[in-house]
């Protein structure tokens, strides 16, 4: 299967206000063409806000209902509740970026979460808030330039989708931009479960990343084949690693991290001496990572 | 009609319950507490048939009440004080997107320091974000305002949400004797289908919250005016219709009390009414003629009609349970805005009262009014705080 072989029809028109090179557009493009344009989004503030333009005019083809930063499980919860008493199967997707996910609607995820809600929320992961100038968040990684850590941030990020998993809701995977078919078959594998279901989305942004909005899908490769990101899923408790990061648990099989990092601005004062430490502490957290999944799949992939 | 004995807060459900609410979101607080546990109990019981959604806060629970209601559902969500201030943003939300939400506020002082008892600051803070606010007395008006405030907020001329507020304990945790309508009286008054022009659809499929500029973005709040100025007329129409179906009016937007022949009047909201009119029965057994006006709604503001009662008065108290630090009170003011623009207009004098539960009885009204009265002859203080301990000199 291709990309060639992905439905025709386009539930996000063009036309909208996104920078060339937005990853949360394609992955728009995409989510539409996996649920075949039959679904409603709610999505929080953030870039996506933006992309649609401004009253009267949309480019969406499926409805959509903007909510406030925090809020966005929460109203999906009561939308999904509302198609429920009203007899009608649709279903209700959450759209929501990396603040409005792993930092400030992380409450309202995880009532959702636990309450076992029957609504797809995902997240797209543009490792800041990048619609409001490029200010770090919860799951910015550290070493990582925004403009709020000028100097590099020196926490670790979040790791939000293992936080959704310790809900234990019935679907949880990781996605990237640049591999649309695995992030198209992971919308519809979530789509046919019942429950709380949650895919993080990698997304590579040029402009707060700093690189040519021609290289998206490279920046997002790169993610993956260094093992900066990892794809996987989590079905009821049990992890599994999926498409390209299938194996990659092997140190010799993954691309050296600076291959990622150099295609990026924002990761450009890691290589000066003095910032040399850094580097280091995002090499460990990479490797902590892995090892940690190569425990976690060697005792059979069970989380929880 | 059935006569049972019910709390404020029990005639909420009930309310709810005989309004065929369908999904409910909610988060515990005292004392709003009863409201949803006797809620989740119906809905347990099957003898309300809706989703009850046990929200991990506020804030969620009015977030869910507006993705049910622009999905198409009837909801319902109840709070108090804290919070009613931590769901504030999502109030004017609900607010700004004009969806028929009704929620039931158990007024009650904020902190610091903590108080459970009622003051009305709670809602008053949010007068502005777009809801009609609906002030109960007693526990029968409870339960008929709960009905009313769907009929209100789902009129197509309003589509608006609606605060109904009842004094938290006064009134939440008061048992009375009330007539219960029965539910084929209520599906006549209020149908179970709902005007859906703003639903979400997906054959139909629209944006909804999107980013307006400039250009647009007046306009949407002029028409967020001109549905407050419609809602003022459907309150009356609304009240007429549910006289005429069980006999019951509360009198629309004011009610009055002794005012044919007023020459002064007392200003009040919520349960202490019954104070105010026992105060004003002792007063004109002395020979003042005083009267009662009550505001039932303070969103759309009554201007016009306080305006036109208060004409013919030389002088009027409004007793308030709110603060306005630095104004110093919200009632007070928006009274005095009403009266202002009319050519007769009688002489004002507030009190700050009530607050953090502070008892206040019959006797501080009527002292309320004699005050008033001497003030306007010997031009004393326009504003004082009633049952102060120590005075002026209290810190």
């Amino acid at each position: 299967m291709s990309v060639k072989s992905l439905p025709k029809e386009e539930y996000w028109l063009p036309g909208h206000a996104a920078c060339s090179g937005c990853p949360a557009s394609l992955g728009l493009r995409m989510l539409g063409k996996a649920l075949g344009g039959r679904f409603a989004l709610v999505v929080p503030a953030g870039c996506t806000t933006v992309i649609q333009g401004t009253f009267p005019r949309t480019p969406s083809r499926v409805p959509i209902l903007n909510i406030a930063f925090a809020a966005s499980a929460a109203a999906a919860s009561g939308l999904k509740a509302a198609f429920e008493v009203r007899n009608l199967d649709v279903p209700v997707v959450v759209w929501a970026g990396d603040g409005g996910t792993v930092d400030i609607g992380l409450q309202a995820l995880s009532g959702a979460a636990e309450r076992g809600e029957d609504i797809l929320y995902i997240c797209y992961d543009n490792e800041a808030y990048q619609n409001t100038g490029i200010q770090r968040s919860g799951a910015t990684p550290i070493g990582a330039w925004t403009t709020t850590t000028p100097f590099g941030k020196r926490e670790r990020r979040k790791e939000a989708p293992l936080i959704v998993a310790a809900h234990r809701v019935p679907y949880v995977a990781t996605a990237s931009v640049a591999y649309p078919l695995d992030f198209v078959e992971k919308v519809k594998k979530a789509a046919s479960k019942r429950g709380f279901k949650y895919i993080h989305l990698h997304a590579p942004c040029p402009t707060g990343w700093r690189f040519p909005p021609s290289k998206t899908i490279e920046v997002g490769k790169a993610a993956v084949e260094t093992g900066m990101w990892v794809l996987y899923e989590v079905e009821n408790g049990l992890l599994k690693l999926t498409g390209r990061s299938t194996g990659l648990w092997d140190p010799a099989k993954r691309k050296p991290l600076e291959d990622y990092l150099k295609l990026q601005g924002r990761f450009a004062h890691l290589f000066k001496p003095e910032n040399r430490w850094m580097l280091e502490e995002l090499k460990k957290h990479v490797d902590e990572n892995w090892s940690r999944i190569r425990a976690t799949l060697e005792r059979g992939g069970r989380l929880f | 009609m059935p006569r049972v004995v019910l709390s404020g807060n029990e005639a909420v459900a009930v309310g709810v319950k005989l309004s065929r609410v369908n999904v409910v979101a909610a988060y515990p607080i005292t004392p709003q507490t009863t409201i949803v546990e006797k809620i989740a109990d119906y809905v347990e019981q099957g003898e309300l048939k809706a989703r009850f959604i046990n929200v991990e806060s506020e804030h969620s629970a009015m977030a869910a009440c507006i993705g049910a209601a622009a999905g198409g559902a009837r909801c319902f969500t109840a709070t108090s004080s804290q919070g009613l201030l931590y769901m504030g943003e999502m109030v004017y939300w609900a607010g700004g997107a004009r969806l028929p939400i009704v929620m039931a506020v158990v007024n009650r002082a904020l902190a610091p320091p903590w108080s459970i008892w009622c003051d009305h600051n709670d809602a008053l803070s949010l007068r502005d974000a777009g809801w009609i606010q609906m002030w109960a007395e007693s526990v029968q008006e409870v339960l008929d305002m709960m009905v009313l405030a769907y009929k209100v907020a789902e009129n197509e001329r309003v589509l608006l949400p609606v605060m109904v507020n009842l004094d938290g304990f006064l009134l939440s945790h008061a048992y009375e004797p009330v007539e219960v309508p029965t539910q084929e009286t209520v599906d006549l008054f209020l149908p179970e289908k709902r005007p859906a022009p703003y639903w979400i659809d997906v054959v139909d499929p629209k944006s909804y919250g999107t980013i307006a500029s400039p250009d647009t973005y007046m306009e949407f709040r002029f028409k967020l005016q001109a549905a407050m100025d419609e809602a003022a007329r459907v309150i009356e129409e609304v009240d007429a219709e549910w006289s005429r179906m069980t006999g019951r009016s509360y009198g629309g937007l004011l009610e009055l009390y002794k005012c044919e022949d007023a020459e002064v009047g007392l200003v009040v909201v919520g349960s202490w009414a019954g104070d105010a009119k026992e105060a004003i029965d002792r007063l004109r057994e002395k020979g003042v003629r005083a009267g009662v006006i009550r505001l039932r709604v303070t969103r759309p503001f009554p201007s016009r009609s306080l305006a036109s009662v208060a004409e013919s008065m030389d002088a009027v108290a409004v007793v308030d349970r709110s603060l306005s630090p630095g104004l110093p009170s919200v009632l007070l003011s928006e009274v005095r805005n009403a009266l202002y623009d009319n050519g007769k207009k009688p002489y004002v004098k507030g009190f700050i009262a009530g607050l953090g539960g502070r008892d206040v009885t019959p006797l501080d009204f009527e002292a309320a009014v004699e005050s008033t009265l001497k003030a306007k002859e010997d031009g004393g203080s326009r504003v004082e705080w009633l049952g102060l301990k120590g005075g002026r000199d209290v810190c």
